[in-house]
């Protein structure tokens, strides 16, 4: 496979694009905190009501975090030309994006799985449940990253792509929120949540084979276009 | 030693010995960074300079 | 005498005076401020009587409070200068809020920390939405606002303007931020037990106290008069002087 060498470059060279632009990194952990501090101010401070809501609430605010960096996929590479070099490399394009999604999991997926058990102490959440809910998170905001591929492809050369892209992608997520949060809330509840977790791992691993040769197919419109 | 018998009593703080001295270290953390970054900054300052006096002499 | 006021406050308008003249206060700050901390902690830490509800757990107030002190004078400078800089355009008025930020913030983590970790044997969970530390919390996120608002500017002089209004907005909104969480908090909770009222102090407990927040008090103001003079080095690195200046320190490392 010659082709390692090629995908280990556009791998730095995401990670060093990200390095540049540092301080965007940490909008979506900001964001992330802001959700779970708006959600007791808007609810309740009763630690054990929170606790109730803590898994889904971490959740949702993880992915609603995720989203706001999926937009930027693949707009700069369209803006200054790269993305269409890369549709017509000698490397298929599925592993070039692949490398591209899976950059942006390690930069933006990653890091707000790893905050979540800050946050979930914030919300009363059992210790017990953290392990599971930060693999949960990290299964999931990796499948966001492949889904929401798709639509930031789908929507990279429009002006208000943003907000399509949210209004696209989040349908598609309900089975994943609903197999993730209900992992964790099964688990507090001393009831099984491997179930869950599998479906949640299988739609993982699906969207890690099917997803990228979406993206690729709306690239080649966006690029077309 | 003060308000504790022993060493030993001082450092186990009636068992309140890990939030006590977390929070210390926590602060001394904050104190570190508070010392350290401005010094990190003017390293960076002189460097930049340095840099650009090279470019200058070209 | 209103003229040598005036010609006194012009020569705030020059960061080079500033600079200048600062050095010796740097110096003396510093000091005073680790003297002052230092007796302050040990004192608190080894001497000060062990107390009655809290046991020893409550040696971290000599963290805690000067800290939340601290946080929300320190944001309230950076409103007052920033309206300075935006009224009387100074530009050392926006230098010094700009740095007034992280040293702000990291004491706002700290008594955010602090906080949290006192809470753990006081009322048995690591986090508690009561009004306090809700407010810190919302403080916290205010200074990373700022500071993010700073970074996220093509030009510096931008974002020290963008910068400065929005600490005047936060400034005016923090108090009415402290008052509703304050009734979103009673509204929910009946009063449970509030440490936070500060049980009445026995003078060995009190005067580590008082040293430990003037001690912080001089600190912060040792470390923002650092970063200042550093910020002006590098805003106005295209001057004469700062190049002498930066010529200076490379000879000398």
């Amino acid at each position: 496979m010659t082709f390692l060498p090629l995908l280990r470059s556009v791998f730095r060279r995401e990670m060093q694009l990200a390095y540049r632009r540092r301080s965007d990194l940490a909008n979506p952990l900001l964001f992330f905190l802001i959700v779970v501090v708006l959600f007791p101010l808007g609810v309740t401070p009763d630690m054990s009501k929170l606790a109730e809501m803590a898994p889904g609430v971490l959740w949702v605010g993880a992915l609603l975090a995720n989203l706001l960096s999926l937009d930027l996929l693949f707009r700069s590479d369209y803006e200054d030309g790269s993305l269409e070099q890369m549709l017509l490399a000698a490397v298929p394009p599925t592993l070039l994006v692949l490398c591209k999604v899976s950059a942006h999991w390690l930069v933006t997926g990653l890091p707000l799985t790893l905050l979540a058990p800050l946050l979930s102490v914030m919300l009363g959440l059992p210790g017990s449940a953290i392990p599971l809910l930060m693999v949960s998170l990290a299964l999931g905001t990796l499948c966001l990253s492949l889904i929401g591929s798709i639509g930031a492809a789908l929507t990279v050369g429009l002006r208000k792509g943003g907000l399509l892209l949210t209004l696209l992608i989040m349908p598609l997520f309900v089975p994943v929120i609903i197999f993730g949060t209900g992992a964790v809330q099964a688990q507090v509840a001393g009831l099984p949540w491997l179930a869950q977790l599998a479906m949640l791992a299988a739609m993982t691993t699906g969207s890690l084979a099917l997803a990228p040769l979406l993206t690729v197919a709306a690239l080649r419109i966006a690029v077309g276009d | 030693m003060g308000a504790f018998d022993s060493f030993a009593a001082f450092l186990a703080m009636g068992d309140h010995g890990v939030y006590v001295w977390s929070s210390y270290a926590v602060g001394a953390g904050v104190i570190a960074f508070n010392m350290i970054s401005p010094r990190l900054h003017r390293h960076r300052l002189i460097s930049d300079h340095k840099r650009r006096m090279r470019r200058e002499q070209r | 005498m209103w003229q040598a006021f005036v010609r006194w406050f012009h020569k705030w308008s020059s960061p080079k005076w500033f600079y200048t003249m600062s050095q010796p206060w740097s110096f003396w700050l510093g000091w005073a401020a680790t003297l002052i901390i230092a007796v302050a902690l040990i004192w608190g830490l080894m001497f000060a009587p062990v107390e009655r509800l809290q046991g020893n757990s409550y040696r971290i107030i000599f963290l805690h409070v000067p800290s939340a002190f601290l946080s929300q004078a320190i944001y309230a400078a950076i409103a007052v200068l920033g309206l300075v800089g935006l009224v009387w355009k100074m530009k050392l008025a926006f230098f010094v809020a700009k740095q007034c930020i992280p040293v702000g913030a990291s004491m706002a983590l700290l008594a955010l920390i602090t906080g949290a970790i006192w809470g753990k044997p006081t009322w048995g969970t690591w986090w508690e939405w009561d009004a306090r530390l809700t407010s810190m919390l919302v403080l916290l996120l205010l200074y990373l606002g700022l500071w993010a608002l700073h970074n996220a500017m093509e030009r510096p002089e931008s974002g020290d303007r963008a910068s400065a209004i929005l600490a005047l907005v936060g400034v005016v909104n923090l108090p009415i931020i402290k008052f509703s969480v304050e009734w979103w908090n009673t509204l929910h909770q009946p009063a449970t037990l509030k440490f936070t009222e500060a049980p009445p102090m026995h003078v060995s407990m009190l005067i580590p106290f008082l040293m430990a927040i003037v001690g912080f008090y001089l600190a912060s103001m040792a470390w923002v008069l650092m970063r200042t003079r550093l910020e002006i080095l590098q805003r106005e690195r295209k001057s004469r002087w700062v190049e002498e200046e930066l010529n200076r320190f490379a000879e000398g490392q």
